[in-house]
């Protein structure tokens, strides 16, 4: 009964994801497609919720849906008219991306139904809070304090590049 | 009973596509940005899922699932940036129009 009510669920989100994300690339506002981009990111947030992966989802909606689209939707209102309509691509193009993207997808998703990876193991429990952040910040084998660091360091440089390259001369 | 991880990734798959088909066919760099966000997306439920389904114990993929948001975050800022900064000199993000800069 449960696994009906999961597979319920999962079914709702990602008919709600691949919609949210069709419309979010075709749409010819782009005000329109950040915001269907945020129900995408949503959709993610439960998908990791679904996994039990509570932190991952939290993290997922406060940095991604609350400040990756909040800068999309300041970027786009500082562009203003630029905005609000695209000139429609060539046929030739459009055909061009469909034929691709949909080859790969069979490909991908061919691969993946072909694949018999061993994946039983899944334990449906909460990953305590704790032993991710030993994780983090730990120097032992399997503990990313480096890349933790370098992401720092990534993002104090992004911040300094940023503000250099987007201020009025 | 529990959901079979192909499910997730077939999802991730199609999502990523998707970002895919945006890139090609769209034609102005704020959307080109949200393309690129879809696919990002895509790969971070990939990490999710292949550390929930087949090493439980370990947090590799959770850990870089973290660490590929962050990334994204970093990469929209900067892009961003250079959008308006592009915006700014030819008053335009369509990608035909980029060919200006260089006069």
């Amino acid at each position: 009964m449960e696994f009906h009510n999961n597979l319920f669920i999962f079914s709702g989100l990602a008919l709600f994801m691949i919609l949210a994300a069709m419309f979010a690339v075709t749409s010819s506002r782009i005000m329109r497609a950040a915001t269907l981009l945020l129900f995408v990111l949503f959709g993610t947030a439960g998908l990791y919720f679904m996994l039990h992966y509570t932190f991952l989802g939290a993290v997922q909606i406060t940095v991604y849906a609350g400040g990756i689209v909040v800068l999309f939707i300041f970027a786009i209102l500082l562009i203003g008219k630029g905005s609000i309509d695209i000139t429609h691509t060539s046929k030739l193009r459009y055909l061009a991306g469909l034929l691709s993207a949909l080859s790969g997808a069979v490909i991908t998703i061919y691969l993946i139904d072909s694949t018999a990876f061993d994946a039983t193991h899944f334990m449906g429990k909460d990953v305590p809070m704790k032993s991710l952040g030993l994780a983090i910040m730990g120097t032992d084998r399997y503990n990313y304090i480096l890349p933790f660091e370098v992401l720092s360091i990534l993002l104090l440089a992004c911040t300094v590049g940023a503000i250099l390259i987007a201020r009025k001369k | 009973m529990i959901i079979p991880a192909h499910y997730f990734l077939i999802l991730s798959a199609i999502l990523f596509f998707i970002g895919v088909f945006g890139f090609f066919t769209r034609r102005n760099l704020v959307s080109l940005l949200i393309s690129t966000e879809l696919m990002l997306n895509a790969v971070d439920i990939n990490f999710a899922v292949f550390n929930a389904y087949c090493h439980p114990g370990l947090l590799e993929g959770y850990v870089f699932a973290i660490f590929g948001i962050g990334i994204a975050a970093a990469e929209t800022a900067v892009a961003i940036a250079i959008i308006i900064n592009v915006y700014r000199n030819i008053h335009s993000i369509h990608i035909k129009r980029l060919r200006e800069l260089k006069h």
